[in-house]
């Protein structure tokens, strides 16, 4: 299993345009991969349950990877956040 | 002759025959199922109808808007398809045993109100996307199209509310004008209307009975006239007629700089009262926002309006200006402007009470609330921030205090932000006596000529009956203004004015002559400052 931490920089937060192309970046991947934050979790390929879990400028979330391509998943997932968070 | 008074989002006018525009009501009856795997077939096929008819839209918006329009409708896809979305509506099929759209339209209002219990004022307007999307689903299932009926000719569009999947399908080439019973000025409605340049009131009692008569909306008004009359009918011409003027006013000036002959530049900026006034002020080429104020949004509101939504209105005015500068004033509320959530004590003389910076410094959790959301916003374009009714040094050093510390706070929580100029007004004469003074202490001086006239002849603007007293061309507020002007230029810093007295054209030269460095006007005023300042010698 891969994980990292980041804290969302966007000013909006986990709105519903990041949040859809979160979705499609993690459908790139087979690993199971699960987003968390301000106590709550579920699976990156949940669009209305990610915009429901509060994200937003200065929430810290973690992102796990378990699954046969965990290392690349967790790079993209990563690259994702950094570019678009 | 039928008069409805709203929020206005541009300065136009327009008149024309109403089009009532009538949602289909999807209403929907919770009905028992015996056969749930027909119901979970017909949510399939539904699915895909809706589907497929979000894809013609999305290509629609592509072409006739971009980009940056279109991609709702692509994240409107992705929730139709959501699988927690699609699951629960499954769920609720089978073991409930009831029809889809039943499900469908349960499973969406679960959704929404998820989302505007949140205390995000952006994830509350998500919600309104998922109404959207279910709406369709279950008219998809209900076999009822939702694609918009569209009028026969040129109309004013009235409506309860319009959701961005409704007038997207519409022919904009027909409409004339809006008028929307809900509708906030950041709706898709609002954003649309500003887009096309045509008048648009909210908040208005729209009614069914005004289908095919005739209306007048005026924007500079903020009015819908049903019926009008011959002689309201001939105001309204008068009014176009001036807005033609401005017209080929703007042809003539717009992009020009705002320069004297011998090539002396004035800054020109413009007042604005709410997010919404941009639109003018790119309409007439205003060269930036001299005086933001900031009161709308604690006047319309139940409660001090939080950081969040704060932040979002400077963010929003500081992006549409890109770069260019955006001047905040803090907030001016007192005794005759007030907010009941405020609850500030009646008083004799309210023009010279608890108002203003008097009231940020003795509570000063509402300025560093404010002050907290101009600093974060000033990340996203090019803001200062300025404090009215300004009598002392003392006050000045304060607000930098509080402006340190909440620059701390920020960096704390690394939030972006940018140093912003600071500056005061310059509204007493006690401002104005110590102007060498105060232009140590900040960057930049506008003098508020409304409250300084007041001030110097102890003149009350608030009663009729000193109308005559009420002077803004006395020579003592003149001279205050050239004195100010030359204690700031002393200490390096540059001055304003942003009271009436700037868009008064006998004053131009008067002020060009004492070395003002910028003006700032309303919106509509801007196009005529330029031609005036463009004529002196």
């Amino acid at each position: 299993m891969r994980s990292f931490t980041y804290t969302v920089r966007d000013a909006l937060g986990l709105h519903a345009r990041p949040a859809g192309m979160l979705v499609k970046e993690a459908s790139r991947y087979q690993s199971k991969i699960t987003v968390s934050a301000n106590g709550k979790q579920a699976e990156a390929d949940r669009l209305m349950l990610l915009m429901g879990m509060g994200i937003r400028q200065g929430t810290q979330v973690t992102v796990t990877a378990e699954g046969v391509d965990e290392d690349s998943a967790e790079a993209g997932i990563r690259h994702f956040f950094e570019e678009s968070l | 002759m039928e008069q409805y008074k709203g929020r206005s989002i541009s300065l136009k006018i327009a008149a024309g025959p109403v089009f009532y525009y009538e949602k289909k009501q999807n209403r929907v009856k919770r009905e028992h199922v015996e056969d749930t795997e027909a119901e979970l077939r017909r949510l399939e096929e539904a699915k895909t109808a809706a589907l497929e008819q979000l894809d013609r839209i999305y290509q629609k918006a592509l072409k006739e808007a971009g980009q940056e329009d279109a991609a709702v409708f692509e994240v409107h896809k992705m929730l139709m398809e959501d699988k927690d979305y699609q699951e629960s509506i499954r769920n609720i099929i089978e073991e409930q045993q009831v029809n889809a759209a039943y499900a469908a339209a349960t499973a969406g209002d679960h959704f929404a109100a998820m989302l505007s219990e949140m205390e995000d004022v952006y994830m509350q307007a998500r919600a309104a996307d998922i109404r959207d999307v279910t709406e369709r689903l279950v008219a998809a299932l209900l076999g009822r199209d939702t694609d918009a009926a569209d009028p026969d000719g040129p109309v004013i569009l009235a409506a309860e509310d319009l959701a961005p999947s409704e007038t997207v399908q519409m022919d904009k080439s027909k409409i004339l004008a809006f008028v929307i019973r809900n509708g906030s000025a950041n709706s898709h409605t609002a954003i649309l209307a500003r887009s096309m340049n045509i008048p648009a009131i909210m908040g208005v009692e729209v009614s069914r009975e005004w289908n095919g008569r005739q209306a007048v909306v005026d924007g500079t008004a903020g009015t819908v006239v049903i019926d009008p009359d011959d002689s309201y009918l001939e105001e309204i011409r008068g009014k176009m007629a001036e807005e033609t003027r401005r017209q080929t006013l703007l042809r003539e000036l717009k992009g020009k700089p705002t320069v004297t002959k011998q090539g002396r530049a004035v800054r020109l900026y413009a007042n604005i009262g709410n997010v919404t006034d941009i639109v003018n002020v790119q309409e007439y080429d205003a060269e930036g926002i001299g005086l933001f104020r900031s009161e709308f949004l604690y006047l319309g509101a139940k409660d001090f309006p939080t950081e969040e939504e704060q932040f979002l209105a400077y963010k929003q005015v500081a992006e549409s200006m890109a770069g260019k500068k955006v001047i905040i004033r803090t907030l001016d509320i007192g005794a005759d402007k007030k907010a009941d959530y405020f609850q500030l004590e009646p008083e004799e003389n309210p023009a010279m009470g608890y108002r203003a910076i008097r009231i940020c410094l003795t509570r000063p959790e509402i300025l560093k609330t404010q002050l907290r959301a101009i600093l974060r916003a000033s990340a996203y374009g090019n803001i200062s921030v300025m404090f009215p009714m300004i009598i002392s040094l003392g006050e000045v050093r304060k607000i930098k205090t509080i402006v340190e510390e909440v620059k701390g706070e920020l960096k704390a929580a690394q939030f972006p932000y940018r140093d912003v100029e600071l500056g005061v007004m310059i509204e007493t004469p006690a401002a104005v006596l110590i102007s060498r003074e105060l232009a140590k202490e900040v960057d930049f001086f506008s003098i508020g000529t409304n409250d300084l006239t007041q001030y110097m002849l102890a003149a009350d603007r608030q009663n009729p009956r000193l109308d005559a007293f009420y002077d803004g061309h006395h020579p003592a507020v003149l001279e205050a203004i050239r004195m100010v002007t030359e204690n700031g230029h002393r200490e390096g810093i540059w001055v304003g004015i942003c009271g009436e007295l700037a868009a008064d054209l006998s004053l131009t030269k008067t002020f060009v002559d004492m070395g003002i460095d910028e003006l700032s006007v309303a919106p509509g005023c801007v196009l005529q400052v330029r031609e005036a300042i463009r004529e002196l010698s």
